[in-house]
């Protein structure tokens, strides 16, 4: 019982988000400080947490679709619409719950435009959902006519920037969603349907789910996501940056949820495991920020450390460290 | 007999104005723009609108969309539709020679904004844009008068790693604090150009910077960024403007609004008139041919809180940026 427990803690995707936190402290010795300023925690501990929300609740979406073997590569632009959406309509004097509920709702429904070319349509992910991620960008500069719309609203403000028992709203709003889905996928069947898909979608269906059905779901559920992470992003900067906001993020959500150990082949996914993804993303994201390096270096450095941790987690890595158990290991689901 | 006098001068200089006018009015003129990528660029292609308006010139305009393929077909549809001349803001430097040389044979002249091409100057009549690099020295001069002898570490936030504004406005910065050993920029980072990453690379800068009580002044590359810098800084506890001193580029309306709250301290103008001087030389050439000068070079003119900021937001809000 002990053996398995330590085997655990050396489990690889927990090892290297100790790794990278490892490093920082040891670039910058004051990295775990955290001190109390106007009554919210202060330091840089707090900044990973912070900016990593935003893509860790992108990762929180984008596990399910990937579980069904699919990627969803709209994210992005759907968070330009969603915080365009908020933005100006709170601009325009509508009431903030409202311009809020208005902002998730087209974040969903831009899931569901894409969840219908791919469960309806039967398109390719990787081409169905580029159309909106380009699209949806336009759409967003529509919304916003081309420039940055600031607002002074306290109330949408707060999501961005207050907090909460002195942590950022950010770092409430995605545990709080990251509880939710997981529950969601674990004390319902949802989550079984979902690896069912993933595994094998035809087999999936001639035993009775309705895999239509929940591919609309996990794509509507990612662009609910997308919407959150938009809102957030918009109140942070108070201003809808229709060109800017999300962009490329989508490439740190996929990397955080193949972090996390969910494949890309489909099938074994684990929503909590995609946020301690994504939370390794930011914190080298900070590192690399406070290391002081030229920026030019910044992707090659960033590059480099995915490379190392994906090294780390591959099944090749796993041998190496277990050889001395010959007997094989059970294959996991392909 | 006064009146008649004052009537023949106001006659006279009737006759002067229109004189002067018809070089213009009524001249047909078509605009390729890139596209609205960002607010600057909307401001631009307002200002040109109302530059035209203002001189009766007819503006025929086309939105490229980013793309170089439209810009082309648009100054070919341009020179099918023979207008006067042709200003075009290039999307990117190489490619022009063919259209170029259409135009040319059309004898339309064409009149670059913003941006240079690499093609024979003889294609063209004139280059109106800024110098990005004199617009980073502007920002720097201003700094060095600021903190006079008393030892000051800058951080910066750069444009995009490689973009050419981003390495001009560097260099101009760092022309202007050499020799002056009290000033160092003591990190440098990329903040992209935007808010949200402006915001975020600061935050990281006053972390690593001993809770920013080491920083005394941030050079942003544009007010976007120094725009969440300023964020950062008031999450962090301190007073921006004060405590850490904000000096960037562009002087869109959100820098004048942040300089009304004693935010900003400074901002060197890219300005989105770029039409204004092209108009003129375009009149002068098509009036009696006068060849103006082959790269006309706007003004980088600084802004501080004594330029009545609050005027500069309320004229620039309405510009689309």
């Amino acid at each position: 019982m002990k053996r398995l427990h330590l085997e655990r803690l050396a489990n690889p995707q927990l090892l290297a988000p100790a790794g990278v936190l490892l490093i920082n402290w040891l670039l910058f010795p004051n990295f775990f400080r955290i001190t109390r300023q106007d009554g919210r925690l202060f330091g840089s501990l707090i900044d990973v947490l912070n900016r990593g929300a935003p893509v860790a609740i992108l990762a929180i979406g984008m596990t399910g679709v990937i579980a069904t073997k699919g990627v969803d590569l709209s994210v992005g632009a759907i968070m330009a619409v969603c915080g365009a959406v908020a933005a100006t309509m709170v601009v325009a004097g509508y009431p903030t719950p409202v311009a809020v509920i208005a902002a998730l709702a087209v974040g969903i429904a831009c899931g569901l435009w894409n969840g219908f070319l791919v469960a309806l349509l039967d398109i390719q992910p990787i081409v169905a959902t580029p159309v909106l991620m380009v699209a949806g960008r336009g759409i967003a500069q529509l919304i916003t006519e081309g420039s940055i719309v600031t607002f002074n609203d306290p109330t949408l403000i707060f999501i961005g920037t207050g907090s909460f028992l002195g942590f950022p709203m950010a770092a409430v709003i995605a545990p709080a969603l990251l509880i939710l889905v997981t529950l969601l996928v674990r004390k319902t069947a949802i989550g079984l349907f979902i690896r069912a898909i993933g595994v094998n979608r035809a087999a999936a269906s001639l035993a009775g789910i309705r895999s239509r059905m929940l591919l609309v779901l996990v794509y509507a559920l990612s662009g609910f996501c997308a919407a959150i992470a938009g809102i957030v992003v918009a109140a942070d900067i108070r201003g809808a940056d229709a060109n800017n906001s999300g962009l490329w993020l989508e490439l740190d959500a996929i990397p955080a949820v193949v972090i996390g150990g969910t494949s890309l082949l489909g099938g074994r996914f684990s929503v909590p495991m995609a946020v301690v993804g994504a939370i390794i993303i930011r914190a080298m994201n900070t590192g690399i920020l406070m290391s002081g390096f030229p920026p030019e270096f910044n992707l090659i450095v960033k590059a480099g450390m995915i490379i190392l941790i994906l090294l780390i987690q591959s099944p090749f890595a796993t041998r190496l460290f277990t050889r001395q158990r010959l007997v094989p290991a059970k294959a996991g689901p392909k | 007999m006064n009146i008649i006098k004052t009537l023949a001068v106001v006659a006279g200089l009737a006759t002067a104005l229109t004189s002067f006018a018809t070089a213009q009015e009524g001249s047909v003129v078509g605009f390729s723009q890139i596209g609205s990528e960002s607010g600057w660029r909307a401001a631009e292609t307002s200002v040109t609108k109302q530059q035209a308006e203002e001189r009766g010139i007819e503006l025929k305009f086309a939105d490229a969309q980013q793309k170089q393929e439209n810009q082309i077909k648009a100054i070919r549809g341009f020179i099918a539709r023979d207008v006067d001349a042709i200003p075009v803001a290039p999307v990117v430097a190489t490619g022009w020679e063919d259209v170029l040389t259409e135009a040319k044979e059309a004898e339309i002249p064409v009149i670059l904004l913003d941006r240079g091409v690499d093609a024979p100057e003889d294609l063209y009549l004139t280059s109106v844009a800024s110098d990005q690099v004199k617009e980073g020295r502007v920002a720097g001069e201003w700094l060095v008068e600021a903190v006079g002898t008393e030892p000051c570490k800058v951080v910066e936030l750069q444009g995009t790693v490689g973009s050419t504004p981003a390495i001009n406005r560097k260099q101009g910065f760092e022309e202007a604090i050499a020799g002056h050993d009290n000033i160092t920029i003591a990190r440098s980072q990329t903040g992209d150009f935007t808010r949200a990453k402006g915001k975020e690379v600061m935050e990281g800068f006053i972390k690593a910077e001993n809770g920013g009580a080491d920083i005394c002044a941030v050079y942003a590359h544009n007010d976007d960024m120094a725009v969440g810098a300023i964020r950062a800084i008031k999450d962090a506890g301190l007073k921006p403007g004060t405590d850490i001193k904000v000096v960037s580029i562009d002087a869109v309306p959100d820098i004048f609004a942040a300089m009304v709250a004693g935010e900003a301290n400074a901002t060197v103008e890219l300005t989105p008139n770029m039409a204004g001087p092209a108009f003129d030389a375009l009149a002068a050439y098509l009036k009696d041919g006068t060849e103006p000068e082959k790269f006309i070079i706007t003004e980088s003119k600084l802004y501080t809180p004594e330029d009545n900021p609050q005027g500069e937001y309320d004229t620039r809000k309405g510009l689309g940026y």
